[in-house]
């Protein structure tokens, strides 16, 4: 069976004298999977997260989404899988201001060419999905930071990809809301959608059943048992 | 049901549906960063605006000026054809004869002929007290009594020489002349070739022949019993039959001179008229130069909106790479924006320059004339202007790695 995503040594260097972020990375994530990539800052989980999101290219080594050999394809059609196959979950929400949490849902559907109707319709869906069903006409600022996320989650997980990549998306809020989003990323994951969460929070990491430890660009450790770092 | 479709995706693997972005949904993003930031863009839009603004309004003033000329042309009429001696580069100028409007009267498509005669030795003052140097440029002239008609002349005040005034010491002043010599109403005397002369009419600006103006017109009688007019005209005006004009032209000088045609110096005087619109024209060119100037500015405007737009928003350009966008999605998102921005000043700066030109046009009594080329020439160079300034920008945040939206 493949892999949802498959990293076959990849190294990613920056600038010249290269400074590496990551220094040749192996990891296999199956579909279905809810994993948690942990480390500190400078670790060089952010840059793993942005090669998994195809927002950024390995110098070396190979990356494969759900099948496709992304070092092959171009732009644009990294641009299709992205608006067709991962939804992006932000630490700072990334919400347009000014705009009803209603129609920032529905702008993940925007590059998929869905009509605005059929957008808007399927925003109020996922809304209601991630409990938010009573907040549909709020603009941004009159939202909490958990509900904020929310709407985050729900425009991404909008045009159901079979994948959530989600960075640090605890690391702006209090420990309720916190809470709360943790278990709607379980619910989410419990229906079927692959998630992978970066965090340095141990404690996020813990209740998730597969944790990813990075350190200075390599892999630590990889564990599947409930086993803490 | 997810399990099915995340079986399907990765079982079969292809390349997914391409990312697309409807037309309709561009022109919202286009729109939605200025709707953000109002004050900026209207400030920014305020530069095509004007620079557009100047090209309608020096277009429509120009045209409304010319649309004026061409109705009081209409007015006049064009078929009035002048003749004068040509000034000979040797020897005496040969005057024109004594019968010459009789001459002219045979002409076929001649449907008004009258002379004058200016009286070179005779002047005006205002009294025998007057400086007998200053002569403020006016000429004494001997008139034929249907001058007036020909020349589409009209009197504003007393009235027109007619037989009886004509023998007597009595004159017609010009509008120039009456204005230089300060006299207001008939009834006045003016001192004229050595006598007291009743000005009997004050004649109005006459158009078609503004050496009427500056003239004290008598009679062609007393002319030569007190002045020694000798019958020579100076200059003949022939009302022509509209369609014959171009044809009874070149006969005039036969007619008149047939030793010496030449000699005589055949004009249209609505052509001099349309030649003063003509160097209007060119300045007009010069207006309209600097009304792209101001257009140039303001794209340089619009530019600088735009850069510093991009710059601005770079987290929102990553998160749209995310949710799906490609490269081209971003440039035509912010080429969109540049092109709204600069319509926006496109539409105010037409609106503007019309009322400009209504103003204008309705202040100086011609009909306001903003000629469509001018619109469809304006929302062209807007839209060119717009894709011009905002090209570079557009490349520019296509250019922003997806990555921005994460690092920030």
């Amino acid at each position: 069976m493949t892999a949802l995503i498959e990293l076959t040594d990849v190294v990613r260097s920056y600038g010249s004298p290269p400074v590496t972020a990551l220094a040749g990375v192996s990891l296999t994530i199956e579909e279905g999977e809810f994993v948690a990539i942990v480390g500190a800052s400078g670790s060089g989980k952010s840059t793993l997260l942005n090669l998994i999101g195809t927002l950024d290219r390995p110098t070396a080594g190979s990356i494969r989404i759900g099948g496709l050999d992304t070092g092959t394809l171009s732009d644009a059609e990294l641009s299709a899988l992205r608006s067709s196959r991962i939804g992006f979950v932000f630490q700072q929400f990334h919400l347009r201001d000014g705009v009803t949490a209603l129609e920032n849902v529905a702008d993940g559907l925007l590059y998929t060419g869905t009509p605005r109707g059929e957008r808007r319709e399927r925003a109020r869906t996922a809304l209601e999905r991630v409990g938010l069903s009573h907040r549909l006409t709020h603009l941004p600022h009159q939202l909490s930071g958990g509900e904020r996320q929310r709407v985050a989650i729900a425009r991404a997980v909008i045009g159901d990809p079979p994948l959530l990549l989600a960075d640090e998306p605890t690391g702006n809020l209090d420990s309720g809301s916190g809470e709360s989003i943790v278990e709607l990323l379980h619910s989410l994951h419990s229906m079927g959608t692959s998630i992978v969460v970066i965090t340095h929070d141990v404690g996020l990491a813990a209740r998730l059943p597969r944790r990813v430890a990075i350190r200075d660009g390599v892999v630590l450790s990889d564990s599947s048992s409930g086993a803490l770092l | 049901m997810s399990a099915s479709r995340l079986r399907r995706s990765t079982h079969q693997p292809s390349a997914s549906t391409p990312s697309r972005l409807r037309p309709a949904d561009l022109l919202a993003l286009g729109s939605s960063g200025l709707r953000a930031k109002p004050a900026r863009a209207i400030l920014s839009a305020l530069g095509i605006a004007i620079g557009v603004a100047a090209m309608v309004a020096v277009l429509g003033i120009s045209a409304s000026s010319q649309a004026g000329l061409n109705a009081r042309l209409a007015a006049l009429g064009t078929n009035l054809l002048t003749a004068t001696v040509t000034p000979p580069t040797s020897g005496d100028p040969i005057p024109l004869p004594v019968n010459a409007t009789d001459r002219l009267a045979r002409l076929p498509g001649i449907e008004d002929t009258s002379a004058i005669a200016d009286l070179p030795n005779v002047h005006v003052y205002r009294s025998s007290y007057s400086d007998p140097d200053r002569t403020g440029g006016l000429t004494v002239t001997a008139a034929e009594l249907n001058l007036l008609d020909t020349v589409a002349g009209s009197v504003r005040a007393g009235s027109w020489l007619n037989r009886t005034t004509a023998v007597f010491p009595t004159t017609v002043l010009g509008a120039t002349a009456a204005m230089r010599l300060g006299v207001t109403e008939p009834g006045t005397l003016v001192w004229l070739g050595g006598r007291n002369t009743t000005v009997v009419g004050i004649l109005g600006p006459v158009p078609l022949a503004p050496e009427l103006d500056v003239a004290a017109l008598i009679g062609v009688p007393v002319a030569t019993v007190e002045y020694a007019f000798t019958g020579n005209p100076t200059k003949l005006y022939q009302r022509v039959d509209d369609s014959a004009v171009e044809q009874v032209r070149p006969l005039i000088g036969p007619a008149v001179q047939p030793a010496a045609p030449a000699a005589v110096a055949v004009s249209r005087p609505s052509d001099a008229l349309a030649a003063i619109n003509a160097v209007d024209e060119s300045f007009t060119g010069m207006l309209v130069g600097i009304g792209s100037i101001a257009l140039l500015v303001g794209a340089i405007g619009v530019a600088n909106t735009m850069v510093i737009s991009v710059i601005e928003r770079r987290r929102e350009i990553g998160l749209r790479r995310a949710l799906g966008a490609t490269r081209r999605h971003i440039r035509l998102q912010f080429l969109t924006e540049a092109l709204v921005l600069s319509a926006m000043g496109g539409v105010a700066g037409a609106g503007i320059g019309y009322l400009v030109t209504w103003g204008v046009a309705l202040a100086s009594g011609w009909p306001p004339v903003v000629p469509p080329l001018v619109l469809i020439v304006g929302a062209a160079s807007t839209l060119v202007v717009g894709a011009v300034a905002g090209l570079y920008p557009a490349i520019r945040a296509a250019r922003t790695p997806p990555t921005a939206a994460l690092n920030s």
